[in-house]
């Protein structure tokens, strides 16, 4: 069931996103951004914040007439500023939850990646009352009902003898105290706690993405400057305790709770957000549980170069002081809690490197599952049963579920969690020992890696911009790249192919007898 | 370089974003209660009486207790449950027992309740018991009200002041 609304969300998602990449480019699409986009959107909540809170008057008789002055005799500052503090706000309501949605339908929330998840639920907690209580702030009609409302949400629970919403049955009843605790929360107390949650939702993330690309806040803040002008945030008639609004303009992305509560009881309404949160939270330890074993640091192999921590996208991986005696300072470590079995640091160790044939192919950190001597005996399986003279070897990430079906005479097919997983060798392998005239590479959308870096890393090692680099031999026009996710690569590996055959035969053959003899320590391969 | 159909895709993506923040930050209108109605709310925080009569100590129960302890009177703490009804034009609106607060029960008994009703005029008749009797009641108001579509009619209950007392003007009361 689960299985099938995620497949449903992916697809529906997958379309749209691929629009987004036609207007945006990958590099730009917003939807690569949510949860950057949210963190700008509520810079601009507290810039604008800040500048409505100068003129605002924190009491209940004097609220309602400084944000009047502040929309009106001020319109062009004061009124376009507090429009884009309520804007701002519903947009990160709408990044948030598209966040959610994403990182759920792509499956990116269970197993090590639970953390991250689970620690965003707190946020919502936070997110949502901060909305409300700057409603309460302007203390109008809307704020009158939203304050009893919540009032007589809050009366359920056992923790006042008497009730809150006595406190606004008649204007004598409201009292300027429990407005100053209300700003007190919305202003100070609520924000710190969120900046707080919005640290330990990242903590496990390596280089988490916390601003998006320039162009795409330009953008964001110009729409919603156009929207503050075009369509200003204004004030509801002023409360008045002797009436009860009939007509309210409603704040559907922070206020669909409530309506809720005069359809049901607050008691209904309090276990539905308190179990669909607690659902929602749960989900990374619904069935179906599937982990692949974390990676493992065969430590006679592994010469502490680091590489490994640099590149994992999870933190997972740590250098500490060796442990086995050897002259290596340091040695690696894997945290199981963290590892998402990517394999990237499997692609970024030296060792793992397939020219080695005397001494057992083990690199001196692996996936158990989907060891580099497999990765290599596939490799050479495939370039068994090619032909002709545009053979092709595709190395692609298990994201496309297309890849199998391009399989032929003149194509084999190796598959793995990530491509990043696959080190550089394995291409200068296939052309130099001539086990295919081409080598194509392909895994998620560009800007949208399951592992977060596997493209930027493979990108870069290719290019020469990060270590451990494909060697200059490998003529690069034999390589191509194809960042389409789970699509059809029929067409691109169609066009490789015409490429690669106009290329001719490879032109000299750094075969079997003109491979160097494999270097006797892990620090002599790191280096070689 | 974008080129203009990015650009434009761009400005249709924008665009739409701030539509659909626009339109739902206000959009669809909500009404709390129908044009035509108006709000009945009953709420207080009232005593019930203690459960049983306070008796004098006597010199030789005050004696034997520490002197800062010592008092003329001894009293149970426990106070009866608070019993209101409230009918309306004839029909029971309202019949609630409310335990009082606190653990040893020797706290105020509060309620807080609220019906939309239409407006216009309403015959409302209040009872109150807080003595723990098994019939009739200590406090009663009958009372005819007019309301206004929109209005907020608050009643509350003070025993210092009679009982029942509504926070709006009420026609033939």
């Amino acid at each position: 069931m689960l299985t099938w609304i995620k497949a449903g969300l992916r697809g529906v998602l997958d379309g749209v996103e691929r629009l987004f990449d036609a207007a945006f480019s990958p590099r730009h699409n917003p939807f690569n951004y949510l949860g950057a986009l949210t963190v700008f959107f509520f810079w601009v909540v507290l810039v604008s914040g800040i500048y409505v809170f100068i003129f605002f008057e924190t009491s209940i008789f004097g609220a309602y007439a400084s944000v009047e002055r502040l929309t009106h005799d001020q319109w062009y500052a004061g009124g376009i500023m507090r429009s884009l503090h309520r804007y701002a706000s519903d947009a990160a309501i709408i990044t948030i939850l598209l966040h959610m949605l994403r990182e759920f339908a792509k499956d990116r929330y269970r197993g090590p990646r639970w953390f991250s998840w689970f620690t965003g639920m707190p946020l919502l907690w936070m997110v949502f009352p901060l909305g409300i209580t700057g409603y309460w702030l302007v203390w109008d009609e809307l704020a009158q009902y939203i304050a009893i409302a919540s009032a007589e949400l809050m009366d359920v629970l056992p923790i006042f003898t008497d009730p809150m919403a006595r406190n606004f049955l008649t204007p004598a009843s409201l009292s300027d105290r429990f407005f100053t605790l209300l700003a007190f929360l919305h202003l100070i107390g609520i924000p710190i706690f969120l900046v707080f949650g919005i640290w330990f939702h990242l903590l496990r993330i390596s280089r988490p993405k916390v601003n998006p690309p320039r162009a795409l806040m330009t953008g964001s803040l110009g729409a919603m400057l156009v929207l503050s002008i075009v369509h200003p945030a204004l004030s509801q008639p002023p409360a008045d305790l002797n009436k009860v609004p009939t007509v309210l303009g409603f704040d559907w992305f922070y206020l669909p709770a409530y309506p809720l509560i005069d359809i049901t009881t607050p008691q209904m309404v309090w276990l539905l957000l308190v179990g669909t949160s607690l659902v929602i939270s749960l989900l990374p330890w619904l069935p179906p549980l599937r982990r692949a074993a974390p990676a493992r640091v065969t430590l006679d192999q592994c010469n502490g170069c680091g590489r490994c921590v640099e590149d994992c996208p999870f933190n997972a991986v740590t250098m500490l002081p060796r442990t086995d005696g050897t002259r290596y300072e340091k040695e690696a470590v894997v945290d199981p809690d963290l590892c998402t079995a990517c394999g990237i640091c499997v692609g970024a160790c030296p060792t793992a490197t397939p020219h080695r044939r005397k001494s057992e192919l083990v690199p001196g950190i692996e996936l158990p599952d989907s060891a580099i001597a497999a990765l290599r005996a596939a490799t050479l399986a495939e370039s068994a049963k090619l032909s002709g003279e545009a053979r092709v070897m595709v190395y692609g990430c298990e994201c496309n579920t297309h890849l199998a079906r391009l399989r032929g005479s003149q194509v084999g097919v190796v598959t793995m969690p990530c491509i990043a997983m696959l080190p550089p060798s394995f291409v200068d392998f296939v052309i130099a020992r001539r086990h295919a005239e081409g080598v194509l590479l392909t895994g998620c959308r560009d800007g949208d890696c399951q592992y977060r870096f596997g493209i930027d890393w493979t990108e870069q090692r290719i290019l020469g911009q990060r270590d451990p680099y494909l060697r200059q031999r490998v003529p690069r026009e034999r390589i191509d790249r194809q960042w389409t996710g789970d699509r059809d690569l029929a067409p691109a590996l169609a066009a490789f192919q015409s490429r690669v055959q106009a290329l001719g035969p490879l032109a000299h053959d750094d075969g079997p007898g003109a491979t160097p003899a494999p270097t006797s320590t892990p620090q002599e391969q790191a280096h070689g | 370089m974008a080129s203009v159909g990015k650009l434009i895709g761009q400005g249709v993506a924008y665009t739409a974003f701030a539509v659909f923040t626009g339109v739902f930050a206000t959009l669809p209108t909500y009404h709390p209660i129908a044009q035509d109605q108006a709000l009945l709310k009953l709420s207080f925080t009232h005593a019930g009486q203690l459960i049983g009569e306070c008796r004098e100590m006597s010199a030789e129960e005050m004696a034997k207790l520490p002197p800062n302890m010592r008092r003329p009177k001894e009293c149970p703490r426990e106070r009866h449950p608070v019993h209101v009804e409230m009918v309306l034009d004839g029909q029971p609106l309202l019949s609630r027992q409310l335990k009082p607060t606190g653990l040893w029960g020797d706290g105020a008994s509060v309620l807080y309740t609220r019906y939309p009703v239409s407006a216009g005029t309403h015959q409302i008749e209040l009872r109150l018991r807080d003595s723990g009797r098994s019939e009739g009641f200590d406090y009663s108001r009958d009372a005819r009200i007019a309301l206004a579509p929109g209005q907020n009619f608050v009643i509350d209950f003070d025993a210092r002041h009679g009982g029942f007392r509504f926070h709006a003007p009420a026609a033939g009361d």
